[in-house]
């Protein structure tokens, strides 16, 4: 069963693991997530592989707490095990060699643009960095996305640290300055990758999003993580998780994820009090 | 001399009340008692042609295992089924017997023939009750090991099977399952009701016990290619028995509202996540009042009594030709309308409505009348203009099939596949235009049955076996590379 290695807390509610999982650190790529399951009753859950070391044979996962099963996750700690892992899962980001890309991530969605844009790097290419939070303490691998993306721009809502205002602001600076980008990356909030997709519409600026919808197998069979792309039916377990942000129904993706809304906070609920009795 | 005919039609088969049934997961038919299973037993009438055995894709001596019954020499009868069949738990329960061995039944041919599957599934169960070994499995038993691995990629019943018999032919087996849990579609599609999941536990242990290394969470084409299993993990032959695909939804408006579901998902939800037992187990489902199952096979069947038992008033079945071209089995059909699904014939979906919150409120169908028969023989559904009626719903399951997974179609080039993109396989051998590689089950037929699947696995085996023999002799003996995630 893979051990937890090392865990790191990058802000509130927001855990770094490393997993032992030597096979799946050598043979995934940046773009890829695995599925994991935390014990006997859990849900299968889907979460981007942030980062791996193949010489170790670990793999790191960025998780943000935020359901019953994220928090069960994250009280997990190193020498534990995770009773399931499987992957690497979905389409590796297609990059190709000396490519320039804009790497937008918001909150969590960092974690997930962070492995793309180390991807770029090691195939030649640029990026610019572009990470966003509501405030500062939500701001998370600054120091990792700064070592793989020039310039790395930090941008908050509440203005506690960087610039204050919203990554589309610091996207729109970047290209009056005269960044000249082959493809904008964006991941996030829904909303932030609808607001940048608004941003490079209308530029022609190819833009890829990654989507983290309700899944099940996560390996074609069950549908549930069906999309509609350019008006065409995707699964994003085996067709994405990334896809041409034009080309999204956001609001199709946004009331999926809404489907279990009331059991997952009855869920939650019920998980605390089960916590705050033990 | 011919033996005299008392008893014309089959034991019934006990069943729970339906009123009680329609609220429970657990099993509907709950099995012959030793002396109803002796009483059906004895109605073989042991011809001497024995028609039924050419039925049965495993190839099960049944009129020995049917005498064995009516003697009462139990132990006797499940040594002769397993000498054939790892699984005649699951068998006796899921297999379509009245389109296989008991369609040939010779008594069948005037009378109701002898219950086979039932038998079998008694047998198995009394085994089970009593512990009985399985002789032909004790490692006693075992030929010496080859010294050749063989993968086999899917632990539904193609895999099992094909593990079972390449173990005991002495090869090294190595299952690779990318779910948690192995058994495929007996795990995450047939129903607890159908066929609980602790005897499909209990008949896959029985392949550990043969030696069979089982991994889960190992998902091939991604963690590793087919041709890394050859090259890099040292496999000298693979089955490929992958199963289901990716599932069909309609082309009509709505398929993407929340409360719509293909059955896969809403099964898999169900039956391996545990989602009926929400919030124990953290899988949520939506637990519809009004369910619209789309469909006429056994997983729309499936799909349709989990939806009464997960608590609808209403459940529907709309099934867009007659009852006569309903592919599911008609002991389920019964079932299910015993237990108050509410059959809709000759209608089909024509749009999903939904509410302000994207949740499915009501479907329109269209009714149909049958026209010329089509490719597959059955007559045609062909809409009625004007027919347009409003069923409210709020959720809708489309059993209505599905498509080849692309996972190992699209990691392995070499390997050809059909238009529809289903593996080429020798139907007598499994063999694939790939040196090596054997397939068998759904990803070769597209959607069958668990013992064609199961039947698949076995001639594949046989073919494998004698490929290895075949192979040139090992210069060195492969590293044991490490395996795990």
């Amino acid at each position: 069963m893979p051990r937890i290695l090392a865990k790191e807390t990058l802000a509130p509610d927001v855990v770094r693991f490393w997993i032992d999982a030597p096979a799946i650190a050598r043979k995934r790529r940046p773009g890829q997530f695995v599925i994991i399951r935390t014990d006997e009753t859990g849900e299968r859950i889907p979460l981007t592989i942030a980062d791996a070391d193949p010489a170790h044979g670990a793999i790191s996962l960025i998780v943000q707490a935020v359901g019953k099963s994220t928090h069960k996750l994250n009280r997990l700690e190193p020498g534990d095990t995770i009773l399931d892992v499987a992957g690497p899962l979905g389409q590796p980001t297609r990059i190709e060699p000396g490519m320039r890309v804009c790497c937008i991530g918001g909150g969590i969605g960092t974690a997930v643009v962070y492995p793309i844009a180390k991807g770029v790097r090691a195939a030649g290419g640029s990026v610019a960095g572009i990470i966003g939070a509501r405030t500062r303490d939500l701001i998370i691998l600054e120091r990792e996305m700064s070592a793989v993306a020039d310039p790395c721009l930090v941008t908050t809502d509440d203005g506690s640290y960087g610039r204050k205002g919203l990554v589309t602001e610091a996207l729109r600076m970047l290209l009056g300055e005269g960044y000249g980008f082959d493809e904008v990356v964006a991941v996030g909030p829904l909303p932030m990758m609808q607001a940048v997709c608004s941003v490079t519409r209308p530029l022609g600026l190819k833009t890829i999003v990654s989507l983290n919808p309700i899944m099940v197998d996560g390996t074609g069979m069950c549908g549930g993580c069906r999309v509609t792309i350019g008006g065409e039916q995707k699964f994003v377990c085996v067709d994405g998780p990334e896809f041409d942000g034009h080309q999204v129904d956001f609001a199709e993706v946004a009331a999926r994820l809404r489907a279990y809304r009331e059991d997952e906070a009855a869920a939650m609920d019920r998980y605390r009090a089960e916590i705050a009795s033990a | 001399m011919a033996k005299k005919i008392t008893q014309k039609v089959k034991t019934p088969m006990p069943l729970v009340d339906p009123d009680v049934r329609r609220h429970s997961f657990g099993e509907v038919a709950t099995g012959y008692s030793v002396e109803l299973a002796r009483q059906e037993a004895s109605r073989c009438i042991e011809c001497k042609n024995m028609p039924c055995v050419a039925g049965c894709p495993v190839e099960i001596d049944i009129p020995t295992f049917v005498r064995q019954v009516a003697s009462g020499d139990f132990d006797g009868a499940f040594q002769t089924l397993s000498a054939k069949n790892l699984l005649p738990a699951v068998c006796g329960r899921v297999c379509p017997q009245e389109d296989q061995c008991e369609k040939l039944c010779t008594l069948g041919v005037r009378f109701e023939p002898v219950a086979i599957g039932r038998l079998e599934r008694f047998v198995a169960d009394y085994a089970s009750a009593c512990h009985l070994p399985v002789t032909c499995l004790s490692p006693t038993s075992h030929v010496t090991g080859t010294g050749r691995k063989v993968a086999i990629v899917g632990s539904g019943p193609a895999g099992l099977t094909a593990a079972a018999d390449l173990a005991k032919l002495g090869h090294s087996v190595t299952i690779f399952e990318a779910l948690h849990k192995p058994g495929g579609v007996l795990m995450y599609g047939i129903p607890e009701f159908r066929l609980p999941k602790t005897i499909v536990e209990s008949e896959i242990d029985k392949l550990t016990g043969l030696g069979v290394d089982i991994k889960t969470n190992h998902v091939i084409g991604r963690m590793f290619t087919i041709d890394e299993l050859f090259n890099e993990l040292g496999f000298d032959a693979l089955f490929i028995g992958t199963g289901a695909g990716l599932p069909h939804f309609p082309s009509i408006p709505g398929v993407n509202l929340i409360g719509v579901y293909s059955a896969n998902e809403y099964l898999t939800r169900s039956n391996l996540m545990k989602a009926y037992r929400f919030p124990e187990h953290d899988t949520p489902i939506v637990r519809g009042k009004n369910v619209a199952v789309i469909g006429g096979g056994n997983t729309a069947m499936d799909s349709v009594r989990t939806a009464l038992r997960l608590g609808a008033e209403h459940a529907y079945l709309i099934y867009r030709r007659s009852r006569d071209e309903m592919p599911a089995r008609a002991e389920e059909v019964e079932h299910a309308e015993e237990e108050g699904v509410e059959i809709v014939l000759l209608a089909a979906p024509t749009e999903l409505l939904g509410n302000e919150k994207s949740r499915v409120r009501a479907m329109r169908c269209v009714r149909m009348a049958l026209g010329e028969p089509d490719a597959s023989g059955r007559r045609s559904p062909v809409p009625i203009a004007g027919s347009e009626f409003e069923l409210e719903v709020d959720t809708v399951v489309f059993a209505v099939g599905q498509g080849a997974n692309p996972l190992i179609r699209s990691t392995t080039p070499d390997l050809p596949v059909t238009k529809w993109g289903y593996i080429v396989a020798d139907p007598a051998t499994g063999a694939t235009q790939k040196p090596g590689v054997f397939a068998g089950g759904d990803i070769v037929t597209g959607g069958a049955t668990v013992i064609s699947a199961m039947g698949a696995g076995r001639r594949a085996a046989r073919a494998i076996d004698a490929y290895l023999h075949r192979l040139p002799a090992r210069g060195h003996v492969a590293a044991d590379v490490f395996i795990s995630t």
